[in-house]
């Protein structure tokens, strides 16, 4: 299955709409959702059931704040999309040296 | 006058940045089982049955690099997508927020061995620096995230293709059922650990599924969509790569 370049991009567009739809729907939807983490639910869900049970270990290092949580998840996901970014970029630049080369 | 309010603008961040890291303590949100909350015998259980796959993985990860060194950066690729899909943090109609796991990508290009030590390795950043997910609890993490995901991505990518060749479908398909299934992996993991009193085992799977699962229907449908939108990219400016590591795969 090939498809022209220019029904790829058209086709990218749309992929990236869905993505953000689907972040923004669930915020105009659950409006008095307090959209904590689920795993949040669970351990809650655990207390529940077993209010008895104690967490045996702690976690190695925690960051002292919400902010600093994300700030270490910002980090995470800003070097992910660098290397994406950089092997994406390699890949193209690669691409339009050889189509100058053809020429 | 302009120094002084310089200096004064200074202050102010500096007070701001404090007040941020010391006085807005909120509970670390996040996903995974967290540290602590699988009990030991459990925790020991999953260790036991992640390890065999992480060997396997590190043999996989070895071939691939050995027989294709080209692939290195497309390599980087598939684990960097991991590292930024489990860092997006997304709302979720039931109101609370999961993130999406990124292993699909890399299992389609590489096959499921790989991701085994890719997914690992995202865990463990997050395990030691987040404290999200845990040390004791990465086995199970790892089973779900990196083991099962990547298997069902694997299985479903070949079967779509099977039957109808859309690849796209395919990946898309392939990429959030993965997304899917280690949340549904994660809810039995933790129905196991802790049965209902009323119920048992099933009672509780249908209380963390709901928690988990259904929380993560709408991000595995974004994961889909993401994941179809790097493999344009990788269709138009990595032909030569894709093609090689199908001969790859189908030699091996």
């Amino acid at each position: 299955m090939r498809s022209s370049p220019k029904s790829v991009a058209g086709l990218n567009w749309l992929l990236l709409a869905g993505v953000v739809g689907l972040a923004v729907v669930p915020l105009m939807v659950t409006r008095n959702g307090a959209f904590e983490g689920a795993d949040t639910a669970a351990t809650k869900t655990i207390e529940a059931m077993q209010p008895d049970y104690q967490p045996w270990v702690n976690p190695v290092l925690e960051p002292a704040s919400g902010e600093l949580e994300s700030l270490l998840f910002a980090v995470q996901a800003g070097l992910g999309a660098g290397v994406i970014g950089y092997v994406l970029g390699r890949y193209q630049g690669r691409n339009a040296a050889s189509r100058d080369k053809q020429n | 006058m302009f120094q002084i309010f310089r200096r004064f603008r200074l202050a102010l961040l500096a007070g701001l940045g404090v007040y941020w890291v010391v006085g807005v303590a909120q509970p670390a949100q996040a996903m995974h089982i967290r540290e602590g909350y699988l009990p030991p015998a459990w925790a020991i259980v999953w260790w036991v049955v992640y390890l065999p796959f992480l060997i396997w993985g590190f043999f996989a990860l070895r071939r691939i690099t050995r027989q294709f060194p080209e692939a290195k950066l497309l390599l980087a690729l598939a684990g960097a997508f991991t590292f930024v899909l489990s860092a997006l943090k997304l709302p979720s109609v039931t109101g609370s927020c999961s993130h999406p796991t990124g292993t699909g990508l890399g299992a389609i290009l590489f096959g499921p061995g790989v991701m085994s030590v890719l997914g690992g390795l995202v865990l463990l950043f997050q395990a030691l620096l987040l404290a999200h997910g845990g040390l004791t609890t990465l086995g199970a993490n790892g089973f779900s995230m990196a083991v099962v995901g990547p298997l069902v991505a694997c299985g479903v990518y070949q079967g779509v293709m099977g039957l109808s060749r859309r690849q796209r479908v395919a990946v898309f398909l392939a990429a959030a059922l993965a997304d899917l299934v280690t949340y549904v992996v994660t809810s039995l993991q933790l129905a196991l650990a802790f049965p209902a009193v009323e119920g048992g085992i099933g009672a509780a799977f249908a209380k963390f599924a709901t928690i988990f699962a259904i929380t993560q229907v709408p991000l595995a449908v974004s994961e889909g969509l993401l994941t179809v939108l790097v493999w344009n990219w990788l269709q138009t400016y990595s032909r030569p790569e894709l093609e090689s590591l199908a001969l790859l795969k189908e030699g091996a």
